[in-house]
């Protein structure tokens, strides 16, 4: 590997050059020092701190530390990470690990002795329609097989370069199932743009923009730009857009906050965190539509008259930066991005920021800290992003689904996107359909489809339950099979994962609950403290040990939760935990050991200290506790 | 004409700017807490400030006041969901009271006092956090550590010596101190710091002072912390109008 090469230093000077020494590039500069040196050692840290903090030397460790893909201790030549939310486990992403593990002579989340190589777990990696997926040096390998394990052993080795690995193992698929208005109507680039800059020649025909690239008139009014922002907001006002995020708040409401408030400049931030487990639409999206997605930025930025849009992408997508990086420079030549656009007095540009591995960067203020190269803690609650954002200034967080509709909106109006989907949902939605079914992948229906038919579509059989939303989202019964995907009766990030009638719910509700304790960013009590309670208790029933009492404890906890937490991860963890009780309530009674208290605390356990300090093994050196196990 | 809203069914008048907490406090309406120090901006961290604004949960301490707004700070929901998160503080730590240097004057033992905490109820999850006792005249006990980060924050904004962060997260969140080994003693740090006087529990402590008042007779011994809070504040308050 060059890196051997290279000394610490050497790496680490033109990254921290390239970024001019901007603190607020830290994280930036942090994960490409990662991607070279496999770890972020002492002394770069060191150098780091110097060169963009003077003194202060705790800010890089803090971040370090936060990043999931981030590491000071060095991770081997090949890094692995296996994808490990409920559906890679339905996979048998477990056993694929175990394989790996046992050929390469590697403990999970150890490195070798040998320092070549180390295997770890993940969030999901949003591949859940092509499962089981690793991570390997940051590329994705999808669609494991124990034929592929046996390949990545042998590469790994023979110490052959990843770049030099088969190419037919990171064949990514699109997998797109079903077709409506957003990814039919493919617009071309630049279209939606030129639609905003008509709305100004049609405004001040005369005056409005020159042809003939001349030096530009810089005043908004007489441009007739400013009468088309309002013209594209009036747009996206009739589209009703709701922001596909999760939250659904209407786009245009967000839009203009920003831009009647008062500030030195403005921000256009695209949301491409996609963390909630189970889904990858936007990595859809920005593969196949990124211009579109692009466009939405841009059209926002004309609208709230911002100069800089910054796509925020979590660090598992990392293997399409070529692309990304690719599009973003075609649109430059072709003037879509840059200054004057099209020949206009709108200047606006594009740049990406990558995240490290961490749900809650998913949540606005989190991401915002997070491009401004800090740790992903959500923000106080006020003044919102509208008002005081990036860099403290007015800005808008919308989804990647969200910009690609309003590119929609933008080109073909505002009526008639809202034709599509239902009164209070309008347009159509991206679902990503994974578990227990033929054809998991994306289906793009209008709003207001029912489960039912999307379970028929996608050919699901015997269904239990599925999971609308992630984790954070709803458990759902068979019962409720004929409820509608939309903001007015089941909301949800377009995430449907199916589990048929063999699955044990309580291994997903587990799955969910370790998922929430590994994201939550530690800031306020109850979500760090409650979201291990939790899985402290699950963990008891688990092994058979669980009591009523626990059961009722689930409920304070969660009640918490949902109260008193900070920001919405703690706020949702409780979900999966409450649909949970309610309505697949006997997956905690066969495995109630009694209906009295039970201590977590195990008496065997603690005395298996004193049994090796004496070195007793004879039966009166044990407790009988009398384990149930689990009747499955 | 002035601008109120209503708090557990009393007016309270409050300036444009101010928050709920800031507002009750004031008026001499006791809200818990123990990562704020009104000296210094809010953060809300812990959470145990929170109140119902029209029947929505926020946190006082970050919430603005706003006019004719229902606020609800003292019923038993409130009270009892409080505890729960001091509950959680205790078990997520290591904290032996009788033995601490803090006792009596410690905010996380008196609030639990005053909402009438009687136990942890939580197993204990005994963490393994390494204490600092490098430094001469300061010791950083992290076991008593309940990441309100005000020693962060005051190090960093006030002191101007960003001494202390928060690394890692969720449950494994600790405080990590600003030197090339990590340690006080090889920090910047002083005893006369802003930082050293805002933890509110016995982690972030002067060396030698141990027992100087004796037990019985310290802040929270002989009163509880919402009185004790109220005046500090009220008395804050005069103090800056001199
Ligand atoms: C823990 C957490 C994770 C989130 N993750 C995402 C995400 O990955 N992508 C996203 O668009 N919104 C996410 N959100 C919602 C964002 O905070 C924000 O509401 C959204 O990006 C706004 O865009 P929209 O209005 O277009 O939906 C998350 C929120 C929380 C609380
Ligand atoms: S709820 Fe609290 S601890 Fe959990 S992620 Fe949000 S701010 Fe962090
Ligand atoms: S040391 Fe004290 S002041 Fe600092 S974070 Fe911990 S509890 Fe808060
Ligand atoms: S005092 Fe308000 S959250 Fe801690």
């Amino acid at each position: 590997m060059s890196s051997t090469k290279l000394s610490h230093l050497e790496v680490v000077r033109p990254i921290v050059e390239k970024y001019a020494k901007d603190p607020n590039a830290l994280l930036q500069i942090l994960i490409e020092v990662q991607e070279i040196l496999h770890c972020v050692p002492k002394d770069v840290q060191d150098y780091i701190s110097k060169e963009l903090f003077g003194k202060s030397r705790v800010r890089v460790p803090a971040v370090i530390s936060f990043y999931s893909f981030l590491s000071e201790q060095y991770l081997g030549e090949y890094v692995v990470h296996f994808a490990d939310n409920i559906i890679e486990q339905m996979l048998g992403n477990r056993e694929l690990a175990a394989r790996l593990c046992s050929k390469l002579g590697v403990k999970i989340g150890k490195v070798r002795n040998d320092g070549r190589v180390s295997v770890h777990f993940t969030s999901c990696i949003g591949m859940s329609d092509q499962a089981p997926a690793i991570l390997v040096n940051g590329r994705t390998i999808p669609k494991l097989t124990p034929e592929k394990v046996d390949v990545i052993a042998q590469s790994i080795t023979a110490q052959m370069p990843v770049e030099r690995w088969p190419e037919s193992l990171f064949v990514v698929e699109d997998n797109i199932r079903r077709s409506d208005v957003l990814f039919r109507r493919k617009i071309e680039p630049g279209s939606a743009i030129k639609a905003c800059l008509d709305r100004a020649k049609a405004a001040h025909a005369p005056v409005a923009l020159d042809e003939q690239l001349s030096p530009l008139p810089s005043d908004s009014d007489k441009t007739g730009l400013d009468h088309a922002a309002q013209e594209t907001l009036a747009e996206m006002y009739r589209s009703d857009l709701r922001g596909r995020g999760g939250a659904g708040f209407k786009a245009a409401i967000k839009w203009e906050t920003a831009r009647d408030k008062k500030g030195s400049s403005r921000y256009v931030l695209c949301n491409a965190d996609e963390g909630e487990p189970g889904t990858f639409k936007d990595r859809v999206l920005l593969q196949n539509y990124a211009d579109m997605v692009f466009e939405g930025m841009t059209v926002c930025g004309f609208t709230i008259k911002a100069k800089l849009g910054i796509l925020y992408i979590r660090g598992e997508y990392r293997y399409m930066k070529e692309h990304l990086d690719a599009v973003l420079q075609k649109r430059r030549e072709q003037n879509l991005l840059g200054e004057h656009i099209l020949g206009s007095p709108f200047s606006f540009d594009i740049k990406i920021h990558w995240g490290a591995g961490a749900y809650v960067c998913g949540m606005e203020t989190a991401m915002i800290e997070s491009i401004e190269g800090k740790r992903g803690s959500p923000r106080k609650r006020w003044p919102l992003p509208v008002e005081w954002g990036y860099k403290g200034q007015p800005t808008v967080v919308n989804n990647v689904e969200t910009y690609a509709g309003a590119a929609i909106v933008a080109v073909r109006g505002g009526s008639w996107f809202a034709q599509h989907g239902t009164m209070q949902s309008t347009g159509t939605k991206l679902f990503c359909v994974s578990g227990d079914c033929e054809r998991p992948g994306i289906y793009e229906y209008p709003f207001g489809v029912s489960i039912r038919e999307v379970l028929r579509d996608c050919g699901a059989r015997n269904t239990q339950a599925v999971q609308i939303s992630g984790p954070s989202g709803m458990m759902l019964p068979e019962s409720e099979f004929d409820r509608l995907l939309a903001f007015e009766d089941v909301p949800s990030v377009g995430t449907v994962m199916i589990f048929d009638k063999s699955r044990d719910m309580f291994d997903v509700l587990h799955n969910f609950a370790k998922f929430f304790q590994h994201e939550s960013c530690g800031l306020c009590t109850p979500c760090r403290v409650g979201t291990t309670l939790l899985v402290n208790i699950l963990d008891k029933f688990k092994k058979g040990q669980g009591s009523a009492l626990d059961l009722e404890e689930i409920k304070n906890i969660s009640q918490l939760l949902k109260t008193f937490s900070h920001c919405g991860l703690g706020q949702t963890a409780q979900a999966p935990f409450m649909d949970a009780l309610q309505k697949f309530r006997p997956i905690f009674d066969k495995r109630l050991k009694s209906k009295e208290f039970i201590p977590a605390f195990s008496l065997n356990a603690a005395l298996e200290e004193a049994r090796q300090l004496t070195g007793r093994t004879d039966p009166g050196a044990f407790i009988h506790e009398d384990i149930a196990e689990p009747a499955h | 004409m002035e601008n109120t809203f209503s708090l557990d069914g009393k007016e309270i008048p409050f300036e444009p700017g101010q928050t709920v907490w800031d507002a009750a406090m004031a008026a001499g309406v006791y809200i818990p807490h123990l990562c704020h120090n009104p000296d210094y901006e809010p953060h809300s961290s812990c959470r145990l400030c929170t109140i119902t604004v029209n029947g929505r949960p926020f946190a006082a301490c970050t919430q603005p006041a706003v006019a004719d707004q229902l606020v609800h700070n003292n019923t038993p929901e409130l009270n009892a969901m409080r505890r729960t998160i001091l509950q959680m503080l205790f078990v997520e730590g290591n904290h032996y009271c009788p033995s601490c240097e803090k006792s009596g004057n410690c905010k996380l033992q008196s609030s639990a006092y005053d909402l009438g905490m009687q136990d942890n109820h939580f197993p204990q999850l005994f963490p393994h956090r390494e204490p600092d006792s490098s430094h001469p005249d300061v010791i950083l006990d992290r076991d008593r550590c309940i990441l309100c980060g005000l020693c962060v924050r005051v190090s960093r904004d006030v002191d101007k010596k960003s001494i202390f962060a928060i690394a890692n997260r969720g449950i494994k969140s600790e405080l990590i101190v600003n030197s090339p080994s990590g340690k006080l003693v090889d920090s910047k740090v002083s005893v006369d710091d802003e930082a050293m006087k805002v933890c509110p529990v016995g982690s972030l402590m002067i060396k030698r002072k141990g027992f100087e008042v004796p037990i019985g007779q310290r802040d929270y011994d002989k009163e509880p912390i919402s009185v004790v809070s109220l005046r500090q504040f009220q008395g804050r308050k005069e103090g800056r109008h001199e």
